[in-house]
């Protein structure tokens, strides 16, 4: 080769860079396979994610301060109408509350003659999600909470709406959480309405879920409420997961594929709610974080049992909610 | 003396990379997100090919792979074919004018997205949105900038 024509390195050079290039291909294409396929590298990976933590705390930093900035620059007014929304949300869900409080009463009582399992009340805990954008393809939150904080691995979380996920790992100050959406996740639901049992799979789209596999023959309907169905154990029964945005035949006309919106804000928020799972919980009341004014037409014979709900603690460990967490209002009779 | 004194601004220039990947933005604008990991190595691989090869590219895209939550591996192999093709024509690349070597970065983005699209393909991972292809364009804006403030902070080192 004529030395004038390019002024790359001598041939030997090539040779040995494409050799090192196709080494790190190898090296990285197994990598891809193993972390894909999920096994021991789960291990190494929870591992070295407690190397980067610094950084997605450094990373969340600047949405945070905005958060404060943003809290201590509101005017009065602001303040004014934010309490004024907020006592008007409190009141109406007091009266719901106490409402569903009679139902769960009703509900154990019903339960005590059928002599079927109490289930305890809703445990939760709150963790504030560290708003940091992770890779887009992969539905993943980063919560700042981890295994100091309590949370471990399994734990369902919800919001305010219904269910947004499970906690796939955890490292000592956060945790990662998969969202319903992502394309690994699954999970049982019912139609609410009549109790179809079905599984909604995640898409990898933050808007949507798919339903597959609903017989013809079932009475599915566009604008169904569809809640967990407790299945399998991993998430507790009667959470909200979304409802019926569309259905459509599957491939093969004998089935039909159901879209599911999402009940849990699920794109952005500022806190989730970690369920403690060492206990069912029953009906999805009472994650109020403070007592309220009326419960006095809580029958006797619920108080302790299921439908009380647990204080609603940032770190609130007791798996079954005992007499001394319970509102103070409610000793007297 | 200058050696050591220059050495900070590699790592720190990664941490910021990855920072810069990892803040979060209005939905609207996240997919214009340009992928600065890949500008600050490619730089790093023109500018000191002694230090920053192959097995550089390599390792920051396995910290990418950690930081933002992707598939370990995916961001390490991206990188790495990045960081080859810039090897093959570094002595060419260096000595073009910036709107010329902008360019390059643009085609090498671009190309970066389609190694990432036939990733996804072949594990079966759901793609990334259409939006998303806008992408290098801006990062392609961005390299002269870039490049300039990184070789300032460098040149300015090593007179000090």
């Amino acid at each position: 080769m004529p030395a004038y024509t390019s002024p790359t390195p001598p041939r030997t050079g090539d040779v040995a860079g494409t050799l090192r290039l196709l080494t790190y291909l190898a090296l990285a294409v197994a990598l891809l396979v193993l972390d894909h396929r999920g096994g021991w590298l789960t291990r190494i990976r929870a591992q070295a994610n407690v190397a980067v933590q610094p950084l997605w705390w450094l990373a969340g930093l600047p949405a945070r301060l905005g958060d404060s900035v943003r809290d201590d620059a509101v005017t009065r007014s602001m303040l004014a109408e934010d309490n004024r929304r907020l006592r008007n949300a409190l009141l109406v869900s007091g009266a719901r509350q106490a409402r569903l409080q009679v139902a769960a009463a009703e509900n154990a009582r019903l339960r005590g003659l059928l002599g079927a399992a109490e289930r305890g009340g809703l445990d939760v805990q709150l963790a504030p999600i560290l708003d940091i954008d992770l890779d887009p393809t992969r539905q993943r939150l980063i919560l700042d909470a981890g295994s100091r904080d309590g949370v471990r691995q399994g734990q369902s979380v919800i919001d305010a709406g219904g269910l947004v996920g499970q906690i796939i790992e955890v490292t000592p100050t956060t945790a990662t959480v998969l969202l319903l959406t992502d394309p690994d996740h699954a999970v049982p639901v019912l139609v609410g309405r009549n109790g179809v049992r079905l599984v909604a799979y995640g898409k990898g789209r933050s808007d949507e879920l798919e339903l597959p596999n609903i017989p013809l023959s079932a009475d599915v309907k566009v604008g169904d409420a569809i809640i967990t169905s407790g299945l399998g154990g991993r998430f507790p029964p009667g959470f909200p997961v979304g409802t019926i945005d569309s259905l459509r035949p599957d491939d093969s006309r004998a089935f039909l594929l159901g879209a599911l919106k999402p009940a849990a804000r699920l794109d952005r928020g500022r806190d989730v709610l970690l369920l403690q799972q060492s206990r069912e919980p029953g009906l999805g009341i009472g994650d109020s974080e403070q007592p309220q004014p009326q419960s006095g037409d809580e029958p006797a014979n619920a108080a302790g049992k299921a439908g009380v709900p647990a204080p609603a603690t940032r770190s609130s460990q007791s798996p079954i909610p005992n007499p001394q967490s319970r509102p103070p209002q409610e000793a007297q009779p | 003396m200058s050696r050591p004194r220059r050495l900070w601004l590699l790592p720190v220039s990664i941490i910021a990379a990855l920072l810069l990947g990892l803040l979060p933005l209005p939905p609207l604008v996240q997919p214009l997100r340009p992928y600065w990991l890949a500008l600050v190595v490619a730089f790093w691989v023109i500018e000191d090919p002694d230090r920053a090869g192959l097995g550089f590219a390599f390792l920051m895209g396995l910290l990418g792979d950690l930081a933002f939550g992707g598939i370990l591996g995916e961001q390490a192999l991206r990188l790495t074919v990045m960081a080859f093709i810039l090897q093959r024509f570094r002595s060419q690349v260096r000595f073009f004018p910036m709107a010329q070597q902008a360019l390059v970065m643009g085609a090498l983005l671009f190309n970066d997205r389609v190694v990432s699209a036939a990733v996804h393909l072949m594990l079966d991972e759901p793609q990334l949105p259409w939006s998303y292809w806008w992408a290098p364009l801006l990062g392609m804006v961005l390299w002269a900038p870039l490049f300039v403030l990184l070789d300032a902070l460098r040149i300015g080192r090593r007179k000090s």
